[in-house]
């Protein structure tokens, strides 16, 4: 049996899949990035291998991906998380045409086609509003861990519009509007609107097309869910896994490497030069 | 034998670039030396410079903009832009007219040499920025500025021609406002306007317009002869610079010869031309070279830009002028020139639609800039048009063409090479047997 794997280095957390050669996911891990980005690489590589009982010798391609790919130094090559979600999201749920990525620093809007090949895309620039590292700045401000926040925001009875798009200005208007004495819930729910908001518009840019399917370490804040469906006027395709994505489509065009090179055919995947 | 052929081939390929630095260097080290000896100078812009009668009079001329993009490409742009906005000027202003700025109260210091003071500015109204940038000068020196208003229908393809009744009114007010640049230039250099050296001198332009449309369509060769992004931008500095002079007709005529040498050779600018792009916008000058190499990594190579049309003044339609009636000549070739340079801004969906097949365009890099609104906001539409009209894939990637604070090698690089990796993805696609 060959095995493949895909490690997503995120700004915030970096993931790991294994693969087997029928695309069965088999191991998995998620580790944070802190400040090693090489030693995060690795410990959720071999995290990965131990969850899937497989020994580093089994394992023929590893694909890195997220800002972070190039750090991941045993890898064979590297995919932008770009296409790895894309083909990850096509993987997982078939139907997607549009993907919302959000992550720690960035969130992305794909377009898609049905063998998970990217049309389009569209990123937020040079700013973290509208990403994951905007709850981040309002959950210090608020002070509620952030695996709070979403169940929080959902208990809000009246939305408090949070006007500035500045992750570093939103802690203090945040503060202002606690200052105000409005409601936290409330307030949090400002916060995951705005957030919405801004990646709604990104998947404007590209169209959206039903499936869209939500990807990145953000789907698990279940606020966040709701507010896109909410802005959207659709349900997303989430699932528990969904932060695995990214990693998902790296591995499976690892896989793609594997397979080609067994077929009398050109090489599957187009690699960094 | 070899060896000679060797020297040969070394001597005109890339000889377009060493001349060019070559031009550059001497072009900026008069300029020092005007300033220097308190000399007179004429500050103008690349649309619509109004060369042909500066150099008549033979007044030095000083193109802001590439003063300003030549502090970016050589790293200083940073310290020029926050000393203007040490002066009060808001960092959402051009950048370019930042940089300026600086440089005025830098008493013109600049990293490749000194710029003389105005004594005079000519600008058309194709930016509404050189309108306002103008005033600056006007403020700060007491000089006289000319704006030469150039008509023309902005609608997209509504242009009129010679014959037309409306091109004929349009042409007549250019040449009206020509001539009365003439007697403000006669008043202010206190020189009589010579018409025959207004002949020669238009005799020149004639021939550089005529070498920079030929090198512009010889890039349609496959592989590509030079590179529109970086080599381009070296060949646009003499098409300005030096437009109407002999230096710059032999430049022009000895450009084409070089790449008329590497088309019948096959040389190329990659040695592996995978992509061919077409870069719409002002180019990111912080990172000129990366910006590039970020392409060419992956073979991807930029055979065509709307730069070389709009920062070229509308020169690549090759226009020539009627040496028989010089100054009626001038007035069509400036309206019709600077009137492409803003089509070229605004509608260039219409003519990409052309190049995609003339150039054999695989992508187009669309490339908005935050301190250029003239550039940059419409290109979202002529983005849409594309894309309801043809199948070829597109790239937005935001930046700056001064700014280093608002250009972030790392974002861009993950745009490009997912840009890449779908093209290599639609590549195998499209190669696959039993696809359409």
């Amino acid at each position: 049996m060959a095995y493949a794997a895909g490690v997503d280095v995120g700004s915030t957390q970096t993931k790991a899949i294994v693969i087997d050669e029928n695309r069965k996911i088999v191991g998995r891990a998620l580790i944070d990035t802190g400040a090693n980005v090489v030693q995060a690489a690795e410990n959720a590589f071999e995290k990965a291998l131990e969850n899937a009982g497989i020994r580093e010798e089994e394992m023929e391609y590893i694909i890195g991906t997220g800002y972070g790919r190039y750090r991941v130094t045993f890898g064979n090559t590297q995919v932008t998380e770009i296409s790895c979600h894309a083909r990850g999201a096509v993987e997982m749920f078939p139907g997607t045409r549009t993907v919302v990525d959000m992550g720690g620093q960035d969130t992305k809007a794909i377009r898609v086609n049905e063998t998970g090949e990217v049309i389009d895309f569209c990123m937020n620039d040079k700013c973290a509003a509208g990403t994951g590292r905007f709850l981040g700045a309002a959950a210090v401000a608020l002070d509620i861990p952030l695996g709070d926040l979403g169940a929080t925001a959902l208990r809000h009875q009246r939305m408090v519009r949070i006007s500035t798009t500045c992750t570093v200005f939103a802690e203090s208007e945040v503060l202002s509007w606690l200052g105000k004495g409005k409601k936290i819930e409330d307030i949090l729910w400002g916060v995951h609107y705005s957030i919405a908001s801004r990646s709604a518009g990104l998947l404007r840019r590209v169209g959206v097309e039903s499936e869209v399917t939500f990807t990145g370490g953000v789907t698990r804040n279940i606020a966040m869910i709701k507010a896109l469906e909410e802005r959207l006027g659709m349900k997303l395709n989430v699932s528990d896994e969904s932060h695995y994505i990214g990693a998902l489509g790296a591995a499976l065009f690892a896989l793609d490497h594997i397979l080609a090179s067994r077929a009398p055919r050109p090489e599957a995947t187009e690699t960094k030069p | 034998m070899t060896k000679k052929t060797m020297t040969e081939e070394e001597g005109i390929v890339g000889r377009g670039n060493r001349d060019g630095a070559r031009l550059f260097r001497e072009w900026f080290g008069e300029l020092t030396d005007t300033a220097e000896n308190g000399g007179a100078a004429a500050y103008v812009f690349v649309m619509g410079s109004l060369n042909e009668i500066l150099k008549s009079f033979d007044l030095p001329v000083v193109f802001p903009e590439i003063n300003s993009l030549q502090t970016a490409v050589r790293h200083a742009a940073h310290d020029y832009l926050n000393e203007a906005e040490d002066y009060g000027y808001s960092p959402d202003i051009c950048g370019y007219v930042k940089a300026d700025v600086a440089m005025q109260l830098r008493d013109g210091d600049h990293p490749m040499g000194r710029l003389p003071k105005p004594t005079l500015a000519v600008l058309t109204n194709a930016c509404n920025t050189y309108i306002k940038w103008a005033e600056i000068w006007e403020r700060m020196y007491s000089i006289p500025v000319f704006t030469i208003d150039i008509p023309g229908s902005r609608e997209a393809g509504g242009q009129t021609w010679k014959g037309n009744r409306d091109f004929e009114n349009d042409r007549r007010y250019v040449e009206a406002q020509l001539r009365e640049l003439i007697e403000g230039l006669e008043r202010v250099t206190k020189k009589k306007f010579d018409i025959d050296r207004l002949r020669e001198v238009l005799g020149y332009a004639n021939e550089m317009s005529a070498g920079w449309q030929r090198v512009l369509e010889l890039n349609r060769s496959r592989p590509s002869l030079f590179n529109a992004l970086t080599d381009g931008t070296i060949y646009l500095g003499v098409a300005n610079g030096f437009r109407g002079t002999e230096e710059g007709s032999r430049y022009f005529k000895e450009l084409v010869e070089e790449m008329e040498h590497k088309a019948a050779g096959g040389i190329g600018t990659l040695t592996n031309e995978e992509y061919r792009l077409t870069f719409i916008g002002v180019p990111c000058y912080p990172i000129f070279r990366r910006f590039n190499e970020l392409f060419t990594e992956w073979g991807g190579t930029f055979v065509h830009s709307t730069y070389l049309y709009f920062a070229s003044g509308g020169t690549n339609l090759g226009f020539q002028y009627d040496l028989a009636h010089p100054i009626e000549s001038l007035a069509e070739g400036v309206l019709i020139s600077v009137r492409d340079a803003m089509d070229s801004m605004f509608h260039q969906e219409r003519m990409l639609e052309r190049m995609i097949d003339e150039y054999a365009l695989d992508g187009i890099i669309y490339h908005p800039i935050k301190s250029c609104r003239t550039v940059s906001t419409g290109l979202a539409d002529s983005r849409r048009y594309l894309s309801d009209r043809r199948d070829v894939p597109s790239l937005f990637l935001e930046s700056d063409m001064m700014d280093r604070r608002v250009v972030s090698e790392a974002q861009m690089k993950n745009r490009i090479d997912a840009f890449f990796e779908g093209l290599a993805s639609r590549r195998r696609r499209a190669a696959a047997p039993g696809k359409e």
